[in-house]
């Protein structure tokens, strides 16, 4: 295994009783500061990838590794797991009785008992940067979406995270609102943090990847650079879904 | 004449005794609701449990509750276990014993929903963030809970407070009780007395109740907004 791969995934497995495979025998692996876009139809088996990764999901089969450890082994450590893989939600999922900044701040001093003093500045910074020092007191609910989808990107860095999942974070959102959350998540690329997005903003997926997978009916069909992808996509399938955002098309 | 009867009300110590009576009738309600809480609490998370028998057990319970009056059940604690069980509690004690027994389902059904109302992509946003589950509960779903069970708890107190005038029945001198009395004891005197006494302790249910619901609205309504 190469020093450099942060994420590795071996033959992953994922089914229901009686159901079809909701993921079949994927194969990945991603090295650090590498952004990669994970795209496809609904259904196709895209979040529940993410929320493997991040043992939101028990597995069928399968290994998968971070930083050359086995994270399927073990469920005690899922605690010890889960503060070096970062979520980020399509609802945001604050916590609604708490402020932006308890929100933030929560996890890092409970989890990882950080000290007090240096966490508030490190949430000030963080939350400057993503423009919401003015929302440190605010409850959730007197935020807007995107502020909302920022602050839950910043309670997700908090933890000092080494890998990112955003699991179509700008899909709840009012159009408007998309660029802001997209701009935030555009400077993190550009700042090293390893990522795995999936998203359905072409746009967005082209700018900020530097590796698309495109997944159908639970397996990863194609696996290419973002401008190969996009110009010649390899496989039948994937020519559909991309002709799907072209509406001249239909005229 | 009506206006003659009202004097009854504070003939002697007669307003005192019917304050003391109320303070029977507030005892029994705010010590069986407390219970109340406490055992709904844990009633409420055993009702979401993943056993499905653990499930079916406590809502057995809550319908065997919901379809008795609590006056049967009154009767039946009061006189049943002194005749059956040898067991004699005074009236006051089984009014609380039957009140929680009562409380408790309804508190428990309250807690039930106060949990599942809240969307699962909570608890993974809290897992998410390498919380422990005892973590996650205490820091999000119970807060969250709290806040939506405060306006139906306080609902179920003020019906509470009202469902203690069954007590009398079981020879508990409680407020509606001393008005009997009082009534009784000016009947020749004050034909009308029974008016005036029942309309004073309809003030006193009122001026005890009326807050607390209007707390719970008001409480509501702030949820609303916030949550």
């Amino acid at each position: 295994m190469k020093e450099k791969q942060i994420l590795q995934i071996e033959h992953l497995e994922k089914s229901y009783d009686g159901h079809p495979s909701v993921l079949r025998d994927i194969n990945f692996s991603m090295e650090k500061g590498e952004v990669v876009v994970v795209l496809g139809p609904s259904g196709c088996g895209k979040s529940t990838f993410l929320r493997c990764i991040n043992l939101l999901e028990p597995v069928s089969g399968g290994r998968i590794y971070l930083n050359g450890q086995d994270i399927l082994s073990g469920q005690k450590e899922s605690s010890r797991i889960r503060q070096e893989i970062g979520m980020v939600f399509q609802n945001y999922e604050l916590f609604p009785h708490m402020t932006i900044l308890e929100n933030v701040m929560l996890a890092p001093l409970l989890v990882q008992k950080r000290d007090r003093k240096q966490t508030v500045e490190e949430a000030g910074e963080l939350l400057a940067r993503v423009g919401l020092s003015e929302k440190q007191t605010s409850y959730p609910r007197q935020l807007s979406g995107g502020q909302k989808q920022r602050a839950a990107i910043v309670r997700a860095l908090m933890m000092r995270p080494k890998v990112l999942l955003l699991d179509e974070i700008t899909a709840a959102l009012d159009p408007e609102m998309v660029r802001e959350v997209l701009q935030v998540v555009l400077e993190l690329a550009r700042d090293g943090m390893t990522m795995l997005i999936v998203t359905h903003e072409m746009e967005f997926a082209r700018a900020v990847a530097d590796r698309v997978i495109f997944m159908d009916k639970g397996a990863i069909v194609e696996e290419q650079k973002p401008e190969d992808f996009f110009s010649c996509p390899k496989t039948d399938r994937a020519k559909r879904f991309l002709n799907m955002f072209h509406y001249e098309a239909l005229g | 004449m009506l206006s003659s009867g009202i004097g009854v009300l504070f003939q002697g110590n007669n307003f005192l005794r019917l304050l003391q009576g109320l303070m029977v009738s507030l005892r029994i309600a705010l010590l069986s609701m407390l219970l109340s809480a406490v055992f709904g609490l844990f009633l409420g998370i055993a009702m979401n449990s993943k056993k499905g028998w653990v499930r079916a057990v406590c809502r057995t319970y809550l319908e065997t509750v919901r379809v008795m009056p609590q006056l049967v059940l009154l009767f039946l604690v009061y006189f049943g276990a002194a005749k059956h069980l040898g067991m004699n509690f005074s009236g006051e004690l089984s009014a609380v014993i039957v009140f929680t027994f009562w409380g408790a389902a309804e508190m428990g059904d309250l807690v039930r929903s106060a949990f599942l109302s809240i969307p699962a992509h909570q608890y993974e946003a809290g897992c998410a963030l390498g919380m422990t589950k005892m973590q996650v509960f205490f820091y999000i779903m119970i807060p969250q809970a709290v806040r939506r069970l405060l306006p139906p708890t306080i609902n179920l107190l003020t019906r509470m407070i009202k469902t203690t005038s069954l007590v009398v029945l079981i020879g508990v001198v409680e407020v509606v009780k001393v008005g009997k009395q009082i009534i009784d004891a000016s009947r020749f005197t004050e034909p009308s007395a029974a008016f005036w006494v029942y309309g004073a302790i309809f003030l006193l249910y009122f001026a005890v109740c009326y807050p607390f619901s209007r707390a719970a609205a008001l409480l509501e309504r702030k949820l609303r907004d916030g949550n």
